[in-house]
């Protein structure tokens, strides 16, 4: 399926950029990139513009203003209290009110639209999963009702199918970690789709943190077995070990880096078919164009909607199958690298 | 470029508010659904096993009725056959005895009768001779005023005492 999405991406681009090669006005490929990209600003409908708060800590001063220093009335972007904002980033600017190269001690702690729309997922996450642990205690022992009951077979599928049955008896440690990461993607996932939200989970330092937190659960949690498979593994001759060593090392990493890419190119693709869809339209100049491109826009939300949920089944059951793997008290060598097969 | 690099920011808030996520949710949300989860199974899986020990005592408990009512009725028909088989007895036992007694009696009536047949016969008997005797006396008296019907007599007696 992911094939089909980047040949299917590739054409698109290829006409976005013969398009745009033209000298027209509408630039899809900048377009989409902005759309799929971090900012500073929470664009959702013209005029509908929520400035966010910028946090700069300069060499150990804090700065914090408002993003909407950076506009003046005209809409374009100035220069403000020595720093530029330019290409969704800020620099320090220099004489000419230009991006400096100097970035040396300079970080970048803004609430962007990323950071602000997951405090959104946050809360959203915080009020379903409280308030469902609330009705819990109200009608313990009962049958679940409203909500309790659509998110009581996704937890309990997370806790038989992937955690019990990947990991076994020690599932109970990685069930906090495993639900969180399941239901942050998803929510995640479906905030994305919606009109004017983030691409969070297409963002790679948010997949990059989610996939770290893996591999140091795996790392930390893993028995004498996981790392005797690494260093010295079992049906292996001793001479091929610096051959092995290393690539059992490596293969620590790939996974989570897998993991990484996976959901950032999985999320980040559809968003960008969709917006390629819609800019279809504004390509070719012509309404007859429109009814065609929402029809298949409509089509790629439906499966935008189900790939949310996979994404998040995925990252979920690999996660279980490494942890599994490295609690695992195995003699066996036929399950090396397993469950790592691609989406 | 852009999209594969990871922003600083993002990283640092995406940590920061995972890990309070991940500790809160865990806290207030997972541990609380995840024991309701587990108790509400238990209470279920012993609520079933509950109701098939019940199911399987009943069942105990009628094969037990069961068995019962069968040694009832068993019981009932042996005291029925008894009362039946004393009653036949008794009436048996009240017939011959009625019997013998019957026996008896006629027994005793006959002897009764053969008694007083004798005594009758007897008393004829002695009742006859008397008669006889007093007809003898009577005919004797009668014959012996002749002289020579006396002395006739006389000759036969003596006549039969010779012959003696």
């Amino acid at each position: 399926m992911k094939k089909l999405f980047i040949l299917l991406f590739s054409f698109l681009t290829i006409t976005a950029q013969a398009a745009s090669s033209e000298g027209e006005e509408f630039k899809p490929g900048e377009m989409i990139t902005h759309h799929i990209a971090d900012d500073y600003t929470w664009y959702f409908a013209d005029g509908v513009v929520l400035y966010l708060p910028v946090i700069l800590i300069d060499n150990g001063q804090v700065n914090v203003f408002s993003s909407s220093n950076f506009y003046n009335e005209a809409h374009e972007v100035v220069p403000y209290k020595g720093y530029v904002m330019e290409h969704g980033h800020i620099y320090r600017a220099n004489a000419a009110g230009e991006a400096s190269e100097d970035k040396a001690g300079l970080y970048d702690f803004s609430i962007t639209k990323n950071v602000a729309s997951m405090f959104v997922s946050v809360a959203l996450m915080f009020f379903v999963f409280f308030s469902i642990s609330g009705s819990y205690k109200k009608n313990a022992g009962r049958a679940p009702r409203g909500m309790q009951s659509f998110f009581e077979p996704i937890v309990i599928f997370i806790r038989d199918e992937i955690a019990k049955a990947n990991i076994g008896p020690k599932y109970e440690r990685y069930m906090p970690y495993l639900l969180t990461v399941f239901f942050f993607i998803w929510f995640n996932n479906l905030l994305g789709l919606m009109p004017g939200g983030a691409n969070l989970t297409g963002n790679i330092a948010v997949t990059l943190v989610l996939a770290a937190m893996t591999l140091l659960i795996t790392v930390f949690s893993g028995n004498k077995s996981y790392w005797g498979h690494i260093f010295a593994t079992p049906g292996v001759p001793k001479w091929l070990a610096p051959i092995m060593i290393p690539v059992e090392l490596i293969g620590i990493f790939t996974k989570p880096f897998s993991l990484m890419v996976r959901l950032f190119a999985n999320i980040t693709a559809g968003h960008i078919i969709i917006l390629s869809l819609f800019s279809l339209i504004f390509i070719f100049k012509s309404v007859a164009v429109g009814p065609l491109s929402v029809a298949f826009a409509v089509f790629m939300n439906f499966l935008e909607l189900f790939v949310a949920l996979l994404q998040a089944y995925i990252f979920t059951l690999l996660s279980a199958m490494y942890f599994g793997g490295a609690v695992e008290e195995h003699d066996h060598v036929d399950d090396m690298g397993h469950g790592d097969g691609g989406h | 470029m852009e999209l594969v690099t990871p922003g600083f920011g993002l990283i640092f808030w995406q940590l920061v508010t995972f890990l309070i996520v991940l500790f809160l949710l865990t806290k207030f949300a997972w541990k609380p659904i995840m024991n309701a989860l587990r108790e509400r199974e238990t209470s279920i899986e012993n609520a079933l096993s509950a109701a098939e020990k019940a199911k399987l005592e009943m069942q105990g408990l009628k094969t037990e009725n069961e068995k019962l009512l069968a040694e009832a009725r068993l019981e009932r028909d042996k005291i029925l056959k008894e009362a039946s088989d004393a009653g036949n007895a008794l009436v048996e036992n009240a017939r011959n005895k009625a019997n013998e007694e019957g026996s008896r009696m006629i027994a005793q009536a006959r002897e009764a009768i053969e008694n007083e047949k004798r005594a009758a016969i007897t008393e004829v008997k002695n009742m006859a001779a008397a008669l006889s005797v007093d007809i003898a006396e009577r005919i004797l008296r009668k014959e012996l005023n002749d002289p020579q019907a006396q002395q006739a007599l006389a000759q036969d007696y003596i006549r039969e005492v010779t012959l003696n």
